[in-house]
């Protein structure tokens, strides 16, 4: 293995570790305005029951893709998202807490669904 | 041993300061102090928006029997918040493209995209302002109901969120147009990238649960 593979191959590492290139990142935001196009397209034509669901799928997707590729997630130290992913389920847990304490402590029957709605 | 002292010297000779070499000092992480802040900070936002939403989710019907009125998704005008939306995502890519430029002392490019970045986001903050403007005009005020109050206080804190944003990338463009930030403190503008998209990613968030699922 000579100099210059030894290299190539250092730079092709650095260019991984930092992210993608411009023409990565426009791909990325077309294809984020695609999904956007498809959540809003929700509104006005009838998905049936497969609306909110898909639209919680879409919303995950956009979110994962911007915290992986433009947030560099995907690219840096795992300790970055252990800390992002620490608040993240505390945040979860906060709606559980309070889903928990204004529905089902109010209706000891069960969930009343329509307390959501 | 030696080769290390001069090239200590030799740095400092390039006018770098010692705070810079105490800023700049190795961590056990490998990780700059900076950038490990910020995840927590936003990890800790997480926290914030988390339970404004929940608020919200929770009260979003309940108008209580003395306080009548519209709730917000009465009168919710999803077009133009889909725009909206849109303009503020882009500011992702604008802000993500300002990164790279100053990673690879492309220094114009770098303004061009911070004040791009702004721009979007005061097109979509005025956005905001319009909305709660008709909002206001329709009866929809912050103590109408319950319900009022948790979609104001929510869209709010989001709003300021990203107006702080704006200032912060105005105050970059100032310190590279003067020269004070260059490429080797790249870090900076990622760092007030993360926040930019962080923002970005609430509002994903945001328009989804709140304004699309009926």
């Amino acid at each position: 293995m000579n100099t210059a593979t030894v290299s190539e191959e250092e730079g092709h590492e650095e260019h991984h570790d930092h992210g993608l290139s411009d023409i990565g990142y426009i791909k990325v935001a077309v294809l984020l305005a695609i999904l956007t196009a498809v959540e809003v397209a929700t509104y006005f034509f009838d998905f049936g029951v497969v609306e909110i669901p898909s639209l919680l799928i879409l919303m995950a997707v956009k979110f994962q893709i911007v915290v992986s590729y433009f947030m560099h997630l995907k690219f840096d130290s795992k300790v970055f998202t252990y800390l992002f992913l620490t608040g993240l389920i505390l945040a979860m847990l906060v709606f559980a807490a309070m889903a928990t304490s204004m529905v089902f402590w109010q209706n000891p029957s069960g969930c009343d669904a329509s307390a959501f709605c | 041993m030696a080769d290390t002292a001069e090239a200590q010297t030799s740095e400092l000779a390039y006018g770098r300061t010692e705070w810079d070499d105490y800023h700049h000092l190795p961590t056990n992480t490998g990780l700059t102090n900076e950038k490990v802040t910020m995840w927590a900070f936003l990890g800790s936002d997480c926290l914030l928006f988390g339970a404004l939403i929940s608020t919200y989710l929770l009260c979003r019907n309940r108008v209580g029997p003395a306080t009548k009125g519209p709730t917000a998704a009465d009168l919710f005008d999803i077009p133009f918040t889909s725009v909206s939306s849109f303009v503020l995502l882009m500011s992702s890519l604008t802000m993500v493209l300002a990164v790279t430029s100053i990673q690879r002392a492309e220094m114009e490019r770098c303004k061009l995209w911070l004040l791009t970045t702004a721009s979007l986001g005061s097109i979509f903050i005025a956005g905001q302002v319009y909305e709660f403007t008709g909002f206001y005009r329709e009866g929809l005020g912050y103590t109408t109901n319950i319900s009022s109050s948790a979609f104001y206080t929510l869209t709010g804190f989001h709003g300021v969120h990203v107006s702080l944003g704006i200032v912060m990338l105005v105050t970059m463009w100032v310190l590279v147009t003067r020269g004070i930030l260059g490429p080797e403190r790249a870090e900076t503008i990622e760092i007030i990238g993360l926040y930019w998209h962080f923002v970005d990613i609430v509002w994903i968030v945001i328009f989804a649960v709140v304004y699309l699922i009926p």
